[in-house]
This record gives structure tokens, C-alpha cells and sequence, in this order.
């Protein structure tokens, strides 16, 4: 886990639909919800596959790999719940997923970067998908 | 095709002052442009048999017809989307009275959002759903928190494809300011902005819009009638024909926070909407003679500018540069300042303007238009006169 320091992130919105996604957070996995029949990826979460209709999903273990696909940071008004505003980025996991998430670390966003995921605390003990430069 | 009787048609335009403050209830600043509206037609208010706003409209249809003395209706629905319902409104305004369903159809949309809330800062009030436009579920636990940052991340990649730079976008927000400037209407009339006002206005989003790239946040009420052209005969004022309104939705869209489906680049709804238009009524957005495109932040005037046709993908910030958007160009855009200049009244007040503009009554009129396109990311309609 990163940010050693009290967490004063917001805690993920709790949705019946999506908390199979920040339990998996909480034990370090990033996962994105599956059609076990035709075996595609949906994010955001949603009840029915949209392409068989079926409402087998299962949770696929995500590499935790991808890009940056757009980014920006939220200045005026600063965004809520963080010490200093965050680098929003837009990442498509190499699964082709794409999903919102912080750039943590020392590195400034670029098209195309190459990031991987960690996991960070949120302030009532639960915790979000962040990523972090590639090594 | 509808009978020529039977086709609808804007007979009726109202509006409260555009402010910062309005001094009263969203409620009244409904019932006060829905009367001003019913007037300018010509007909009482205990006429009205439909009824459309947006979702997240705070007034209320019961307050409405209880102010207004509504008396039978038929026919009531509120959208979703946000801002980009706002030409969706002429679609069910359209068909309500095309099919009989309505006679006197009101449009209306009323809001405190400077003085009593702000659209412009996170909410407090959170659900996790989309609430009919963005799934703050994903969003807000990273500090996206604002219409602004989810534009800039549907725009950054392709700003960055096109080489759009700040100063490119300024010239959008000057062309806005200018037309602002003399449309006593305005909340910017008699106040113009130069480029370097721009560049010198501060971050928002970085690193990519600043302040003048933004939308204001206004308090004020517009409302629109519509009825059938047999109908509007017995009106005031000239009928102004809804010729087209078409609207899309495709499928894993969302519509501010739209970046999990598409190449980020091609505007895939707008560019649907036009087709749906050209197919149904045989003229394309640029062959009009003046447009309104909704102007929530200046990048989604260039991709909308796209979509809609006007040039091709990635051209939009050479066809502003090259002038063709000011009120003596090839397609004058919002010369009553767009929500940049005269307020932002989620859209609507870039409506009324449309209706203007047929009527010739506008501002700042652009001589000798005939049709006008009126377009919102999600819908696109047309407008002819007489």
C-alpha cells in the first residue's frame, strides 16, 4: 500500500452492483467483472452482459498493466479529499478495459505511458486502484 | 411526413433575467418564463397540455400547473443528460404535437445554479448511479470531481492528437465574448475579451482549460411553446417550423465522461445525429445559415463542430482561425454569446436564440437566414421560418 500518512481519500460510492470491485482492492487485486459464457469484460460493472444477456459474471484477475490513454488534474476548485490534486488519468489495461485512476509516484502523465497498478487507502479503510510509472 | 397543418411549430419564446443571484425560487423563475412564453404567442397559460424539462430539473410539473393554472394535461416527461438533452427537448416537443398527443406544448428548464448550488463544484450529495449522465462511482474516489476535469479527459487525447493548443481555444472564447459584447441580453454585454485576457485567466483543469474556456454558471429560466402551424395561426407571431429534430444515444456512451468507448477522437454522436437529420430532412447542419452548438467548454465546440459536419476530423481549430464562425462569416455560431456569453441556461437560451434568428429579431441578427441548426453532442435540430 502507498501513502503511509492518514488517508483522506473519498471511499469508492457503495453500489450493489460494483462492490465485488473494491473488495478485490482491498485485498491488492484488480479485477473487472466477466461474462462467463462469452467471456468478455464490462467496466463499468453492469447487471446483464449487454452482448448474451446472461447474468453468470464472474471477477477476472486483471496483469494490473496498461496505458495512459488522456489524463489531467482538477485545480480550481482543488479536488475533495486530497492534500494536493491528484493526476487523473484515463488508463486502457492491456485486457483492452479502460478505467479512471490516479498516476502516483514521481513521474508526470504522458500519452501512451506505460503504467502498472497498486492499491491506495481510502479514509474509511477501504481502497482504490492507483498506478504508478512502469519500471 | 406529417400534414403542412399538422407540423410543428415554436410560436412562443420566454425568459427570466440571466444573473448571478436571481432573489427567488427556481419556481417562479419557471412559472415567470412559461408565462412570458405563453404570452409572446399569444395564448393563456390554462392552454398548456404538455410538459418536458430536464431530469435534474428542481421544479416541480404539480408547481408549475398550480401557478399557472395548467388545466388538462396530457402529456408530461423529463430527460436525461444533462445539457445535452437540451435540443432533445424539440424531439418530444415535435412528436408530442405532430401526433396529436399535445396542442400547447411548453419546454421549460429553470435554475439557481450560481446563486443556490453550483454546477461547477463537486457535489455533496452523491449517487453512485449515472444520474442520467455521469457514474460519479468512478470518478470522484480519484478527485475527478467536476464537469470540467471529465471534459478534459474526453478532450485531452484529442487535443493532443489535433495539436490544439490553449490559445486555439481562445479564439473560440473571444468569438463567444465578442457576440456577447452586444446582445443586451447578455451577462457579458459590453464586455469583450482579447486572446491575452484568455491566456492569462487561471487553470481550471490542467493543462487544459482555463477559466474563459468554460461555461458560466448562471441563474435564470427560459421556456419555449410549441403547437401545430393550423394552430398558429391564430398566434401572435410568426410560426418558426421545427424542419428537423433527431437525437442518439449509442451504446456505452456516457456523455461528459465519455471516454470508454470510441477512438477519444471522432464525436460518434454527433456524428450519428447528422446523419439521422440529413436522411430525415434532407439538409445537413452546415447548409443552414447560423448555428447554436452547445459551448459547455470551448473543446466541445471544435468536436461538436466535427460531428455536426461542418469539417473534418481535427480541421475545427483551423476553421475557427479562419473566421468562419463570427457573425459576418460562412456559418455565423451563437450570436447571442452561447452559454460562454449570454448564460448558461443548460442549453435552452441557445433555443430561444435559434428562434430569433427565424423570427429576425435577434441581437445581433444574421441578415437574411432562413434556417437554423441548433445543436447539443446528443441531438441536432433544425429550424426554418414562416
Amino acid at each position: 500500500m502507498s501513502e503511509p500518512k492518514k488517508a483522506m481519500r473519498p471511499d469508492p460510492i457503495p453500489r450493489i452492483d460494483s462492490n465485488f470491485f473494491w473488495e478485490a482492492c482491498r485485498r491488492g487485486e484488480l479485477v473487472i467483472q466477466k461474462c462467463e459464457p462469452c467471456d468478455k469484460l464490462w467496466h463499468p460493472p453492469r447487471a446483464l452482459c449487454p452482448i448474451c444477456h446472461s447474468s453468470e459474471k464472474v471477477e477476472a484477475k486483471m496483469s494490473g498493466k496498461g496505458k495512459v490513454l488522456s489524463w489531467c488534474r482538477q485545480v480550481r476548485p482543488p479536488s475533495f479529499g486530497f492534500p494536493e490534486s491528484p493526476w487523473v488519468i484515463l488508463v486502457e489495461l492491456d485486457e483492452g478495459v479502460r478505467l479512471l485512476s490516479n498516476l502516483e509516484g514521481e513521474s508526470e502523465p504522458q500519452f501512451g505511458m506505460r503504467v502498472t497498478v497498486d492499491f491506495a487507502p481510502t479514509s474509511g479503510g477501504k481502497a482504490v486502484p492507483v498506478f504508478r510509472a512502469e519500471a | 411526413m406529417v400534414a403542412e397543418s399538422q407540423q410543428a411549430c415554436i410560436v412562443g419564446i420566454g425568459q427570466t433575467e440571466f444573473s448571478k443571484n436571481s432573489g427567488r425560487s427556481e419556481q417562479q423563475l419557471a412559472a415567470e418564463s412559461i408565462l412570458a412564453a405563453c404570452r409572446d404567442a399569444g395564448i393563456s397559460p390554462h392552454q398548456i397540455d404538455g410538459l418536458v424539462t430536464f431530469a435534474i430539473d428542481k421544479s416541480d410539473e404539480i408547481d408549475v400547473m398550480r401557478s399557472l393554472g395548467c388545466e388538462d394535461i396530457n402529456y408530461t416527461t423529463r430527460l436525461p443528460q444533462g445539457g445535452a438533452a437540451s435540443v432533445t427537448t424539440l424531439v418530444h416537443a415535435k412528436n408530442a404535437v405532430e401526433s396529436g398527443l399535445c396542442d400547447y406544448f411548453v419546454i421549460w428548464r429553470a435554475m439557481n445554479e450560481r446563486s443556490q448550488y453550483r454546477f461547477g463544484q463537486p457535489s455533496i450529495s452523491l449517487s453512485p448511479d449515472a444520474h442520467s449522465s455521469t457514474f460519479m462511482e468512478w470518478c470522484f474516489p480519484f478527485g475527478a470531481q467536476t464537469p470540467a476535469a471529465w471534459e478534459a479527459l474526453s478532450c485531452g487525447h484529442y487535443m493532443n492528437t489535433y495539436g490544439v493548443s490553449s490559445e486555439d481555444l481562445g479564439k473560440i472564447s473571444v468569438t463567444f465574448r465578442r457576440a456577447a459584447a452586444t446582445n443586451p441580453n447578455a451577462f457579458f454585454y459590453g464586455k469583450p475579451i482579447t486572446l491575452e485576457d484568455h491566456q492569462s485567466s487561471r487553470w481550471i483543469v490542467e493543462p487544459w482549460f482555463r477559466l474563459l474556456d468554460c461555461c458560466q454558471e448562471s441563474d435564470g429560466g427560459c421556456a419555449i411553446l410549441v403547437t401545430t402551424r393550423e394552430k398558429a395561426k391564430d398566434l401572435k407571431q410568426m410560426p418558426v417550423p421545427i424542419l428537423g429534430a433527431e437525437y442518439s444515444m449509442l451504446f456505452n456512451h456516457e456523455i461528459i465522461s465519455d471516454f470508454y468507448e470510441g477512438d477519444l477522437l471522432n464525436n460518434d454522436l454527433a456524428l450519428r445525429v447528422t446523419e439521422k437529420l440529413i436522411n430525415k430532412c434532407g439538409m445537413a447542419p452546415k447548409d443552414t445559415n447560423v448555428a447554436m452548438i452547445y459551448d459547455n467548454f470551448t473543446p466541445q465546440v471544435l468536436r461538436q463542430l466535427e460531428g455536426f459536419g461542418y469539417c473534418g476530423l481535427g480541421e475545427a481549430k483551423d476553421y475557427v482561425a479562419d473566421g468562419h464562425l463570427e457573425l459576418e462569416g460562412k456559418t455565423p455560431l451563437s450570436p447571442n454569446g452561447g452559454l460562454i456569453g449570454e448564460a448558461y441556461i443548460h442549453g435552452i437560451n441557445n433555443i430561444t436564440e435559434g428562434v430569433r434568428q427565424m423570427r429576425g429579431t435577434a441581437a445581433n441578427q444574421i441578415k437574411n437566414a432562413e434556417t437554423a441548426f441548433l445543436g447539443s453532442g446528443v441531438a441536432g435540430a433544425i429550424l426554418g421560418r414562416g
